[in-house]
């Protein structure tokens, strides 16, 4: 994905799949191996939405002055037929200093420009959609990898607890990480880059109150609070722990990673709800989560003092953690 | 024959507005027409402007009728917005359209289909034009109840109530309407508990019965709380696949009039510039009316969910006649025999709590596992 030496490009090359941070980065990579081996290449970025018939032979054609071109055309599957019939032309007769860079997101369109593309050796490099947080975390420990760097399990699950929800941030902060620190990446240094994050505050007032402990996990929702995090997102980590729970007590006993990709969760989860299960019992279950729905009900305006309606939440669920 | 025959199970209504037709003192110029989803509000706007504009009073069978009930009237024109809400640009269009006299009939009918969303400063724009009608100009506004209506629209009207039509009406209606055989238009019209367009999409649509049973089915199958949380999620999973199959069907013939009124060839595979940012607008627009769409259809599963248990207290009470669920009896009958009177109305109170709170924004999700938590049963 990140490569870190020089490739040649080859003259066609078909970046595929949805995910924008993977494509991006795709594009950027194959541009620097263009300069690299040309500083003064041109290149022309061609958009799908807002193609004028004719636009592509025209850039592609020989200049006065020489030298190396390269034409980008994105969101091939969003291209007018315009754009696709010239595309097909150029295909069936390249100019020889021109390299072509193709994005197609997903789907059916322009189907015969890729096969085209495909037929004539272009290099493909794909670009999948990271959605679940198993995706992340591949993506995760895959980018600290590519870096040469070591990350703990632990921190590339505070990392996407933190920061997991937006693929682009987590790329961010992975390379951030990377750029500003060295040696083992561990819980700690996360900790220290993003732990400020409301998502990350939710985590840790969810794990508190998960284990029973009423005094850490007031005092950690209180000072949350008091640095103006807004509760809501406190109450949907909640939720979101609270039906991990649920999930995995009732998946069995399998193995974790199994168990997870029944569940389209991360194997870590898994092995961290474990852990979490023990202590409850389905009937504590039950009425966790029935305090957080209260709860959400009263953030969203349905009671006086939001506050106070996650307070008496974290404390019913430490409560509800007796066995039952 | 009578232009009043598809507005079914409302006799008190169509007296009222038939009197209005054929005895001028009966008559004011402004009527708002109130009743709940489905009751056919909007029909019974049309077959009243129909029997204002035709020469006997409603015959059904004239042209006056049936451009009337078209909406193709020249001088009966039916306001019905897509948005969320009426804006005030449009209102005063209406205002100023209302000024004018009639061109062909006797009266000029404005239908306003969705007067509950006019906003605040829309209400105003029309006020004075509702307030001081020029002499052969009707304002017919609906809404689902007269709490909908902002107050000096509401205060400036005549209020005439819609009720829930009987099932064997509705039933009657789409075998006679829509040529749904008898037993399927019986079942849809149980199901849909009345509600003409959902019992129509019911007859018709195989998907939506399916869908509507997998929700009843929930219904006396969750035991643990790991069912809750699947209940849960197949519940909202359900309601996302009954929103996306209904929006499409919508979605699409927007598109097709948007096409129309911008004169562009529906068979170009690509359409010009300026056609497609049209085009991509509406499809904004579409996305945005589809999260509320799909909150309406979640709702309507729980309203679904809710005639199960609703139908086992009757059977609890030895009655077996009218049940919604009639053609699903199985299931209600696991359900009563595996839940106390005072267990049922738990249950529905759980169902009730989880409407309001989806209504209030609450996460859905959490809001249907709490509900679910609440619906267990011992197995
Ligand atoms: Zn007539």
């Amino acid at each position: 994905m990140t490569a870190t030496a020089t490739r040649t490009v080859p003259p066609l090359v078909l970046i595929s799949g949805p995910e924008a941070v993977i494509a991006d980065r795709a594009l950027g990579a194959t541009l620097d191996d263009l300069r690299a081996v040309d500083p003064e290449v041109e290149v022309i970025r061609l958009f799908a939405e807002t193609y004028e018939a004719g636009a592509l032979g025209m850039h592609a054609s020989p200049s006065l002055f020489g030298g190396a071109k390269c034409i980008v055309v994105a969101d091939l599957d969003e291209a007018p037929d315009e754009l696709q019939e010239d595309l097909l032309a150029f295909l069936a007769a390249p100019e020889p200093d021109v390299t072509l860079v193709v994005t197609h997101k997903s789907g059916q369109r322009g189907k015969k420009v890729l096969d085209t593309l495909k037929k004539s050796q272009a290099r493909v490099l794909e670009a999948p959609a990271i959605k679940s947080d198993r995706d992340k975390t591949d993506f995760a420990t895959h980018e600290f990898r590519a870096a040469g760097r070591r990350a703990t399990p632990d921190a590339v699950r505070a990392l996407i607890e933190a920061v997991g929800k937006d693929v682009r941030e987590l790329a961010a902060a992975c390379q951030q990480l990377v750029a500003d620190t060295t040696g083992t990446i561990d819980e700690e240094l996360v900790a220290r880059y993003h732990g400020g994050k409301v998502e990350a505050t939710g985590f840790k007032v969810a794990d508190a109150a998960v284990a029973g402990s009423a005094g850490e996990a007031l005092r950690l929702l209180r000072h949350a609070i008091a640095t103006g995090v807004d509760p809501v997102p406190i109450v949907a980590v909640l939720a979101q722990q609270l039906r991990q729970l649920v999930k995995v007590g009732a998946a069995g006993r399998g193995r974790s990673a199994e168990v997870a990709r029944d569940l389209g969760m991360a194997p870590w989860q898994v092995d961290k709800a474990r852990r979490g299960l023990s202590g409850w019992g389905p009937e504590g279950l039950a009425e966790a989560i029935q305090a957080v729905a209260h709860a959400d009900f009263e953030v969203k305006g349905g009671g006086r003092d939001p506050v106070y309606a996650v307070e008496r939440a974290v404390l019913t669920i430490t409560r509800a953690r007796t066995g039952r | 024959m009578s232009v009043w025959r598809d507005v079914i199970g409302q006799d008190s209504a169509v007296a009222t507005l038939e009197r209005a037709v054929t005895d001028p003192a009966s008559m004011t110029h402004a009527w708002l027409l109130t009743g709940p989803p489905g009751s056919g509000r909007s029909v019974a706007a049309r077959a009243f402007a129909a029997a204002l504009e035709c020469p006997r009073g409603g015959c059904g069978e004239c042209r006056e009728c049936r451009t009337a009930v078209e909406g193709t009237h020249a001088d009966v024109d039916v306001i019905a917005t897509e948005g969320l809400s009426i804006k005030v640009e449009q209102a005063r269009e209406l205002a100023a359209m209302s000024a004018l006299r009639p061109s062909v009939g006797p009266w000029r009918v404005i239908i306003v289909e969705d007067a509950d969303r006019l906003t605040e400063r829309a209400a105003d724009a029309l006020l004075k034009a509702i307030e001081e009608p020029v002499p052969r100009t009707v304002w017919i506004l609906c809404a689902p109840s007269l709490e909908d209506v902002v107050i000096t629209i509401r205060s400036r009207s005549r209020h005439v109530r819609l009720r829930t039509p009987p099932a064997e009406a509705v039933a009657e209606l789409l075998h006679r309407r829509d040529g749904v055989e008898m037993p399927m238009a019986m079942y849809a019209a149980r199901a849909a508990q009345s509600h003409v367009g959902l019992a129509r999409r019911l007859a018709r649509d195989e998907g939506a019965r399916i869908r509507r049973r997998d929700v009843i089915s929930l219904a006396g199958r969750i035991h643990g709380v790991g069912d809750a949380i699947g209940a849960a999620a197949d519940l909202a999973s359900i309601a996302d696949e009954e929103s996306t199959a209904a929006a499409a069907e919508r979605d699409t013939a927007e598109r097709q009039r948007l096409m129309e009124v911008l004169g562009a060839d529906p068979s170009a595979r690509t359409q010009p510039p300026h056609i497609r940012s049209q085009l991509s607008g509406l499809e904004k627009e579409q996305k945005a009316r589809a999260t509320r769409h799909s909150r309406d259809v979640l709702d309507r599963s729980l309203v679904d969910l809710l005639s199960v248990y609703r139908d086992a207290l009757i059977l609890h009470s030895g009655a077996a006649l009218g049940l919604v669920n009639q053609d699903s009896l199985p299931i209600v009958q696991g359900v009563a025999r595996s839940m106390s009177a005072e267990q049922l109305l738990q249950a529905m109170d759980a169902i009730g709590t989880a409407r309001e709170r989806i209504g209030l924004n609450v996460a859905p999700l959490l809001a249907l596992e709490a509900m679910a938590i609440s619906l267990r049963v011992p197995r």
